[in-house]
């Protein structure tokens, strides 16, 4: 059984994540520790991330060994769907206390395990290790071992204790542990030529229904979904699939890479947000199943279904397009799933100002640059102020975000929709894409805002927060372009690098001076891009501005 | 009398206690301009956020250290020293509030030693203030982490009076328990200004968390009590502290600054207000205002109306001590039975509550108690939702978190019109599940048993 830390190397090394690929040896080894910045961040911990990634297996009893912190501040706060066992929505934890953490929490989880058994009897129990039992030498491995050995039940520990890194290294540290202790472990009663996984799918809202009466016309069968609406044995028997589709980008690459490499499944990454999308989707799924001995007709009722459905939303959608016209969407995701709401949003004809990719990978960027042509306007790290400012000067009619943001939004009186985790509307498939259209229209034809804009009758027009806060806004602009140094001193001082705290000025100082051009080049003289890396795409846009200006100039 | 037991499950299930780190931190947020940093894993503050976001429906100001493993165990004090240093360049607060937790707490970091050290080695932040609250998740509840942060607030902000004839008797200082919401706070708020006092609310989520347009976007918190007004409470009349979780503080308050301080347990229903009017009324030299008067008649026909309803209703409450014994009172003054109590950690109104046994426990217990005691009414924070539909009796969400329905801040229990308005509440609620379920048929009284519920008067 490999050791934490070799997992999280494991991890660090994907071939199939764009972030590693950017990397040094030396860099990956050292992964995403020096990542996270004291004082600035706001996500969530790898627990976190193991959580969300495993949650929505319905008939699992999901155990947090941990303070009541892990589990109590945040259980039953998932927007995932089942159709059948609630048993994931209960709350279990361990609940260490003082003693515990003195004398070791091992037989609290090991009697915490028989309990759960004896009054719930799941199929599984998954096993979280949060950091106090990990600081504290607790063998959660051994403890499932000792259990799965003495109630002869599938006890899975899930190593991904909170300070190992972030939210996205614990999906990943997530699927590590479905692939050492669940897949391939049981056997399916049937196989067919039509079954599917479908990796990294969480139903939110129960979207997978949305999509799935379509896979069912078809006669595909969902084998597993990991994890939406998933089941234990599901899962374990996943490996006789005949192929699978990676739905959240990067969220469970390993899963599907390792599938592949292990069982020969097959997979592709796509995506159910957006009508084009959702076509490309299934056609692929109808080719790969093809390929791997489905019969070819299954092509052609795929065809045909994708043109009643297209029609169909087509039509639905055209009504909003005159209505939409000239409407400015300002797209904040926390995620990693940009790229496939801005197609979406394209298809319904809205434009967009920016979007923020701020956890998304260079690939899900060079996604989006491709839809959104050249004048793609990337956000990175835009301050709340900065939003504020953006949505006043509405340069943007509504905001789409997840819901941490929504209340900037909110304040300024801008209509807001929620696209991520805490949303309630489904929004995949042809169906969900009309939805979103509908519920984007709803929000920016509801006559709340003309009310909720009107002056206070104690307020002079003109006199009101917003036009203060905004005129405060405009004359440090003024004030910055009459000051063409200040403005330089302020344009160099843009961070490029949070984790090691680069400022723009620096790195293009050392460019010029030591003639610099490549990424690696400018991390060795800056340090720039030596922590997690995310920031070697900003630092490649600098260097191509530099070196066509550097051309320019030569050219003259 | 009760008897307090502590539940004997290793495993807790449906968990009923939130950790003291984010109590602590939610008392933070009652200061203006503050951030709240807490000191351990980027996951501690992301769920208190996520948890504090979902409830007031507002942008929650919390940051993070952001502890890895390696500065776990190596200790944090370069992750304590960047995070004060960004938060100070980024937002500018007036005031950073520190709270540890479990992570950092088995490891033993000497926070106040690194505040110290932070200052010397950091002139811009010498003199600002940095409060640091020791708040291990592995021990005690969010009400702990609440009382030990405001407690701390008051040791180390207060100043001392120069003499004793520098005391206003205007002035009063209010200790509010974190089982106020911001619209308690400013029902109290009214209430105390009209007597011609002036209250000074420590914490202050009402100016806060009340769901007010801010003037400017701010990354801290949007009001509270300013840094200078607690400096200052040493020179009020009085300290009205409510709820026991805030003796410690009041004690403390007293101790510094020779400020008496009066208990109020108990805020919600007719004779603790009573005897809030009696002593605003000994303070201040005033006489209730006439519309006290009114409203005083008006709960009292609340309770008149409403005790149709919740007479006789076997009840289950699961909150933590305080909220418990506001709630669990109010409802036994008019005639429901305290059956099942279960709470979150300990606490001297435990064992004076009308009921025969406190529970430390969880929601499994909860409802594994009300079923067990044909219980017709649970009351808890918005996680009871499960088990009361299981159970298919009416719940009435109190407490944090409320995330599934709005206006969790705004829920009024003090003064006599916040008991007027819960009893109308609770009431309707009864009354609609009556409707719903349980209309007579003929086969009713068949049994010989008849209706288990209340009847709706006409």
């Amino acid at each position: 059984m490999s050791s934490l830390s070799a997992t999280i190397q494991d991890v660090f090394n994907e071939p199939g994540c764009g972030k590693n690929a950017n990397k040094s040896e030396a860099e990956r080894k050292k992964g995403c520790t020096k990542q996270l910045q004291p004082g600035g961040a706001a996500g969530g911990c790898a627990f976190d991330g193991a959580k969300i990634a495993l949650q929505p297996l319905t008939d699992v009893a999901h155990l947090v060994h941990g303070p009541i912190a892990c589990e109590g501040n945040s259980w039953d706060n998932r927007g995932a769907k089942s159709s059948g066992s609630n048993l994931w929505r209960t709350g279990f934890t361990t609940d260490i206390n003082e003693t515990d953490v003195v004398f070791g929490g091992e037989k609290r989880l090991f009697k915490s395990i028989r309990e759960i058994i004896e009054k719930y009897d799941p199929p599984a129990i998954f096993v979280y290790q949060t950091c106090v039992p990990a600081m504290i030498g607790d063998d959660i491995d051994a403890v499932c071992k000792a259990a799965r050995e003495k109630f002869n039940k599938p006890v899975i520990p899930i190593n991904s204790p909170g300070f190992v890194g972030p939210k996205n290294l614990g999906n990943k540290l997530a699927g590590e542990a479905l692939l050492q202790h669940v897949i391939g472990t049981e056997e399916p009663e049937y196989t067919t030529p039509y079954d599917l996984n479908i990796i990294g799918e969480y139903n939110l809202s129960g979207e997978l229904w949305q999509v799935k009466p379509l896979l069912d016309e078809l006669g595909i069968r969902i084998m597993a979904c990991i994890s939406g609406d998933g089941k234990y044995k599901e899962v374990a028997s996943s490996h006789r699939a005949k192929a699978a589709m990676m739905v959240c980008s990067k969220a469970m690459i390993n899963v599907a890479r390792k599938m592949e490499e292990r069982y020969g499944i097959p997979f592709f990454e796509g995506s159910f947000y957006g009508i084009e999308d959702s076509s490309d989707s299934l056609r692929e799924i109808a080719r790969m199943l093809i390929e791997r001995g489905a019969p070819a007709e299954l092509m052609d009722r795929t065809e045909a279904l994708i043109a009643r459905e297209e029609a169909k939303a087509w039509a639905a959608i055209a009504k909003y397009k005159p209505r939409f016209e000239g409407k400015k969407v300002l797209l904040i995701t926390g995620g990693v799933k940009s790229w496939s709401v801005v197609a979406a949003l394209q298809e319904a004809g809205l434009e967009l100002v920016g979007t923020s990719v701020k956890k998304s990978t260079k690939e899900d960027k060079e996604r989006i640059k491709e839809l959104m042509g050249q004048d793609a306007h990337m956000i990175e790290d835009m301050t709340p102020r900065e939003m504020y400012k953006m949505l006043k000067d509405a340069r943007a009619d509504i905001m789409l975000s997840g819901g941490r943001s929504q209340f900037i939004a909110l304040k300024a009186s801008m209509p807001w929709l929620d696209i991520n985790q805490e949303r309630h509307h489904a929004y995949m498939g042809y169906v969900g894409m009309v939805k979103l259209v509908e519920e984007i229209d709803k929000a920016l034809y509801n006559p709340v805002w003309a009310q909720v804009r009107k002056p206070a009758p104690w307020e002079k027009s003109g006199d009101n927060w917003q036009s203060r806060a905004m005129a405060q806004a405009e004359a440090e602009a003024a004030a910055l372009a009459a000051d063409p140094v200040k403005a330089e001193e302020v344009r160099r001082a843009k961070k490029i690098c949070n984790c090691k705290s680069v400022e723009l000025g620096v790195i293009e100082d050392a460019i010029l001076a030591n003639h610099l051009s490549t990424v690696e080049g400018v991390r060795d003289a800056t340090n720039a891009s030596g922590g997690c890396g995310a920031c070697a795409v900003r630092i490649e846009e600098i260097l191509e501005q530099m070196v066509s200006a550097s051309h320019a100039i030569a050219a003259e | 009398m009760a008897t307090v037991t502590v539940s004997k499950k290793a495993c807790s299930v449906n968990p009923l206690k939130m950790s003291q780190p984010i109590g602590g931190a939610l008392a933070f947020m009652g200061l203006r301009g503050a951030m709240p940093l807490l000191h351990g894993s980027q996951g501690c503050t992301s769920f208190g956020l996520v948890l504090f976001t979902r409830h007031f429906k507002e942008a929650i100001p919390m940051q993070t250290t952001a502890m890895s493993e390696v500065a776990t165990v190596l200790g944090g004090y370069e992750n304590v020293e960047q995070a004060v240093l960004n938060i100070y360049n980024r937002t500018k607060p007036e005031i950073i509030g520190i709270c540890s937790t479990g992570v950092t707490e088995t490891k033993g970091d000497d926070v106040d030693g690194y505040i110290k050290l932070i200052r010397e080695k950091n002139a811009a932040v010498a003199h600002l203030p940095i409060v640091y609250v020791s708040t291990p998740d592995f021990k005690d509840a969010f009400q702990d982490g609440w009382e030990k942060t405001v407690t701390r607030i008051v040791e180390t902000m207060v100043e001392a009076p120069k003499s004793a004839a520098r005391r206003d008797p205007t002035k009063v200082n209010v200790l509010p328990g974190c089982h106020l919401t911001p619209g308690d706070l400013d029902e109290l708020r009214t209430i105390i200004e009209d007597f011609g006092l002036e209250p000074t609310f420590l914490p202050d989520l009402a100016g806060s968390l009340d769901g007010h347009i801010p003037d400017d976007f701010t990354p801290t918190t949007i009001g509270g009590v300013g840094v200078e007004e607690i400096s200052m409470m040493g020179q009020a009349g009085w300290t009205i502290a409510i709820g026991a979780q805030m003796q410690r503080a009041a004690e403390a308050m007293e101790k510094k600054t020779g400020v008496p301080f009066r208990m109020f347990e108990r805020l919600c229903g007719l004779e603790a207000n009573d005897a809030l009017m009696a002593f605003l009324t000994d303070i201040s030299g005033r006489p209730a205002p006439m519309k006290y008067r009114r409203q005083r008649g008006q709960l009292v026909d609340a309770m008149l109306d409403g005790h149709f309803h919740i007479g006789g209703r076997k009840l289950a409450v699961g909150a933590e001590p305080d909220l418990l014994n506001e709630i669990g009172g109010l409802l036994t003054e008019m005639g429901a039975q305290l059956l099942v109590a279960v709470t979150t950690t300990q606490s001297p109104v435990l064992e004076r509550l009308p009921t025969e046994e406190v529970l430390i426990g969880d929601l499994e217990d909860l409802e594994n108690l009300a079923k067990a005691k044909d219980c017709d009414l649970m009351v808890t924070h918005s996680h009871g939702r499960q088990a009361a539909s299981r159970l298919k009796i009416p719940f009435f969400r109190m407490g944090i978190p409320m995330f599934d329905r709005l206006g969790g801040g705004h829920q009024l229990m003090v003064g006599y019109r916040g008991g007027r308005d819960l009893i109308f509440d609770i009431s309707n609620l009864l009354m609609a599940d009556h409707d719903e379920n349980h209309e007579p048929t003929p086969d009713s009284w068949r049994d010989g048993v008849g209706s288990s519920h209340a009847a709706t008067s006409h």
